[in-house]
C-alpha cells in the first residue's frame, strides 16, 4: 500500500510534468524526449498495474518506433526554434485554452468519479497470469479478432498512404 | 531474515557478477579484433603491452581518457554529454533477461542464472521467470537509436547530423526483420520467455539453427546492421562522413560510443546463442559448465562478427535499404509463415520438414536477391536516385 | 493496493494537458506530440479499469488505439513533410487556402 503509493506519487509527479515540459518546451528535439519520458512513466504505471506486456509493448511501440520517427522528421525539417510564428490568427485561443482545458479537467473527472464509472470494484487479488501475453493473444485472436484485422487493413492503408504523400511528384 | 530480502540479495549478487562480466568482454573484444584483423591483414597485431598485446586495450583506454574532453561551440549543451550514455545504458540492461546458466540448487532455494529468471525459495516462496523477456530485450535494443540520432542531432555538426539521420533510418528499418526472424523460433518453443527457448532447444533435440536457417540468417544480417557494424557501418562511414555521429566527441565520450557498440555486438551475439544454437546447454547438464558452454558459444560469434568485418566491403546506402526492404522483411514473413503452417499441420515432424524447407527458401532467396537487388540498384542508379539522394548541399538533404 | 481513482485522476491531467497543448501551440509537430499524449491518457484509463474490473479487454483496447496511432502518425508525418516540400514552412495558420 505504501509502496504502491510512493511509486504512484513518484511516477505521476513525472509524467505530469513530463506532459507540461511537452506542451511547453520551444524546442521540438526537447518535446520528441520528454514525451519520450512520458511514456516510460506511463510504461512503468502500467507494471504497477499488473499489464507487463502491454508495458513492454509501450516502450517498443510509442519509444522505440513512433517516437524516433518524430524525431526523424524534426531533425530532416530542421524545425528547432524559429517556425512559430509571431502572428497569431486566434490570439484570445492562448487565452482562453486554460481556461476550457481546466473546464475539460474536471468535466472528466466529474465522469470518473460518479455514476457508472463509480461502480469500480475495491482492489482484490489478480487471476494467475493476469496480464501476461497468452491470455492477450487469447483475447486478441477469439472475442476481439474482428478489430484485429480491421487493424490490420488500417495499417495497410496507412502505408500506402504515406507512400503515396512521400513520393515526389515528377 | 525474511526470504524477499534473502531473495533481493541473490539478485543482486547475480546482477554485480553478470555485469562485471559483461563490462569485461569489452577489452577482450577490442582486443580481439585487433588481433584478428591484424591477422586477416597479415599483420601481428598489438604485442608490445603484456603478452600477446593483452593489456593493449588498458592502454588504449588510459589514452582515451588522458585526452580533453572537447564539446564543441554550437552543440546543445544538454543533450550532447548524455548522447552516449543513452546509447550504452540499453546495451548494458538487455542482458537482465538471457539465461547464462539453468537452475542452480542452494540448500532449499533453487534458480536459474538469469537476472530476470526464475526463483524457488521453502514455503513456496516463487518468483516466476519474466513474462516475455525478449520484447523487453527487443524494447531495449530499439532505444539505442536515440543515442546515435541524438549524438548526431546535438554536435551541430552536418557530417554528424548525416550519419545520424542515416543510422535512424537504417536501425528502425532492421528491426523489423530483427523481430520477425526471431518468431520463429519463439513458435517452436512456443513461449515468449528465454529461457523456454534454450529448454525447447533441448526437448526438441536439435539446435534452432537447423529448423530456422532462413530466420538464423536474417537475424544475423540484421544484427549487423542493428549495431551498425561492418559492412553495414554506413552511420560512421569514415570516407563519406569522416566519423559519422561521433565526429566531434572525444576522450571518455568517445570511449563510451566504442564500448556500446562492443556491448551491443555482445547483446546481439548472446540473443543468437540463446535462440539458435541452444543457448547454455552442451552435451551434459552439469550445472556450473553451463555459463563457460554458453561464453564458448558466445565467442563463436563475436569472432564471427570480426571476421565478416575483416573481409566484406561495406555496402552502398541504396544497396542497404533494398537489402533491409525488400530481401529481409520478405524473407522473414515468408519463414514466419512456413513455420506456422508447419506447426499447425504436421507438429510431429516439423523439425524435418522445416529444415527441408529452409533449405530450398535459403536457395531460392540467393538467387533471388541476388537479381532483386543488381535489378533495382541499376534502375535507382538510372533513374537518378543516387544522384538526388547523394549528400552534396543543403538543399538536398530535404 | 491503492483505490481506482488516483490512476484515473492522473489519466485525466494528462488527457487535459494534451488538449492544451493543440489549442496553445502553432508547431504542427508539437500538436501531433499533444495528440499522443491524449491517446495515452486514455490508455492509463483501459489499464486502470482492467486492472480494477480483471478482465483484460482493456488491455486488448489498447493494442488497438496503439495501433491506430502508429498508422496516424505514419500518415500525418507523410503530411507535415509533404506540406513542408510545398511551401517552406509548416505554420498551421497559414494553410487556410481551402476554406470557403
Amino acid at each position: 500500500m505504501i509502496a504502491e503509493l510512493v511509486i504512484f506519487i513518484i511516477l505521476g509527479i513525472v509524467a505530469v510534468s513530463s506532459a507540461f515540459a511537452v506542451i511547453l518546451s520551444k524546442n521540438p528535439v526537447y518535446a520528441v524526449l520528454f514525451l519520450v519520458i512520458n511514456f516510460f512513466a506511463l510504461a512503468m504505471l502500467y507494471l504497477v498495474l499488473s499489464a507487463q506486456f502491454v508495458a513492454f509493448i509501450q516502450i517498443l511501440v510509442y519509444a522505440g518506433a513512433i517516437m524516433v520517427l518524430f524525431l526523424f522528421v524534426v531533425m530532416l525539417l530542421n524545425l528547432t526554434g524559429a517556425i512559430e510564428s509571431l502572428q497569431d490568427k486566434l490570439p484570445a485561443q492562448r487565452w482562453l485554452a486554460p481556461a476550457l482545458g481546466m473546464v475539460l479537467l474536471v468535466e472528466i473527472a466529474v465522469v470518473f468519479l460518479s455514476g457508472f464509472f463509480a461502480q469500480v470494484p475495491e482492489a482484490s487479488e489478480l487471476p494467475e497470469g493476469f496480464g501476461t501475453s497468452a491470455p492477450v493473444g487469447m483475447l486478441l485472436f477469439s472475442r476481439y479478432v474482428l478489430p484485429f484485422e480491421v487493424t490490420s487493413a488500417v495499417l495497410l492503408i496507412a502505408m500506402v498512404g504515406s507512400i503515396v504523400l512521400a513520393k515526389r511528384r515528377p | 531474515m525474511p526470504e524477499i530480502v534473502i531473495f533481493l540479495l541473490i539478485k543482486l549478487v547475480m546482477t554485480i557478477v553478470i555485469f562485471a562480466l559483461w563490462m569485461t568482454m569489452v577489452p577482450f573484444m577490442i582486443w580481439l579484433e585487433r588481433k584478428v584483423i591484424a591477422d586477416i591483414q597479415i599483420r601481428i597485431g598489438p604485442n608490445r603491452v603484456g603478452p600477446f598485446g593483452l593489456l593493449q586495450p588498458i592502454a588504449d583506454a588510459l589514452k582515451l581518457i588522458m585526452k580533453e574532453d572537447i564539446t564543441p561551440a554550437k552543440a546543445d549543451k544538454l543533450i550532447y554529454p548524455i548522447a552516449p550514455a543513452l546509447l550504452m545504458v540499453p546495451a548494458l540492461l538487455a542482458i537482465a533477461v538471457i539465461p547464462i546458466g539453468g537452475m542452480v540448487t542452494i540448500g532449499e532455494r533453487s534458480f536459474t542464472l538469469q537476472i530476470m529468471g526464475e526463483y524457488r525459495g521453502p514455503n513456496g516462496f516463487f518468483v516466476p521467470e519474466l513474462d516475455a523477456g525478449i520484447l523487453l530485450s527487443l524494447a531495449l535494443s530499439s532505444l539505442g537509436v536515440y543515442g546515435v540520432v541524438l549524438a548526431g542531432w546535438s554536435s551541430a555538426n552536418k557530417y554528424s547530423l548525416l550519419g545520424g539521420m542515416r543510422s535512424s533510418a537504417q536501425m528502425l528499418s532492421y528491426e523489423l526483420p530483427l523481430g520477425v526472424a526471431l518468431v520463429g523460433p519463439l513458435l517452436l518453443a512456443s513461449s515468449l520467455r528465454l529461457n523456454e527457448v534454450v529448454n525447447a532447444q533441448s526437448n526438441f533435440g536439435i539446435w534452432f539453427i537447423i529448423p530456422q536457417f532462413v530466420g538464423f540468417i536474417i537475424f544475423l544480417m540484421s544484427g549487423t546492421a542493428e549495431v551498425n557494424r561492418a559492412p553495414f557501418d554506413l552511420p560512421e562511414a569514415e570516407q563519406e562522413l569522416i566519423g559519422g555521429y561521433h565526429t566531434e566527441y572525444s576522450s571518455f565520450r568517445f570511449a563510451m560510443f566504442f564500448m556500446a557498440e562492443y556491448l551491443n555486438m555482445v547483446t546481439i551475439s548472446a540473443l543468437a546463442v540463446t535462440f539458435f544454437l541452444g543457448g547454455y546447454r552442451l552435451f551434459t547438464d552439469i550445472v556450473w559448465l553451463q555459463p563457460i558452454w554458453f561464453a564458448l558459444k558466445l565467442m563463436l560469434f563475436l569472432y564471427l562478427f570480426v571476421w565478416i568485418r575483416g573481409t566484406w566491403p561495406r555496402v552502398r546506402y541504396d544497396q542497404l535499404m533494398a537489402l533491409g526492404w525488400k530481401v529481409s522483411l520478405p524473407l522473414a514473413l515468408v519463414n514466419l509463415a512456413i513455420t506456422a503452417i508447419v506447426l499447425a499441420y504436421v507438429p510431429k515432424r516439423a523439425v524435418l520438414v522445416l529444415t527441408i524447407t529452409s533449405i530450398v527458401l535459403i536457395t531460392i532467396a540467393y538467387y533471388g536477391s541476388s537479381y532483386n537487388i543488381r535489378r533495382s540498384t541499376d534502375m535507382t542508379a538510372r533513374s537518378g536516385y543516387a544522384r538526388r539522394h547523394l549528400p552534396e548541399s543543403e538543399e538536398t538533404r530535404i | 493496493m491503492l483505490p481506482a481513482y488516483p490512476y484515473l485522476i492522473l489519466s485525466a491531467v494528462l488527457f487535459t494537458t494534451g488538449t492544451l497543448g493543440v489549442l496553445i501551440r502553432r508547431n504542427p509537430i508539437i500538436m501531433f506530440m499533444s495528440i499522443e499524449l491524449m491517446l495515452n491518457a486514455a490508455n492509463l484509463a483501459f489499464i486502470t479499469f482492467a486492472r480494477y474490473q480483471q478482465s483484460m479487454d482493456g488491455h486488448v483496447f489498447v493494442f488497438i488505439v496503439m495501433t491506430v496511432a502508429a498508422a496516424e502518425v505514419a500518415v500525418g508525418l507523410g503530411i507535415i513533410v509533404a506540406i513542408f516540400r510545398l511551401r517552406g514552412n509548416i505554420n498551421v495558420d497559414e494553410l487556410d487556402e481551402m476554406k470557403g
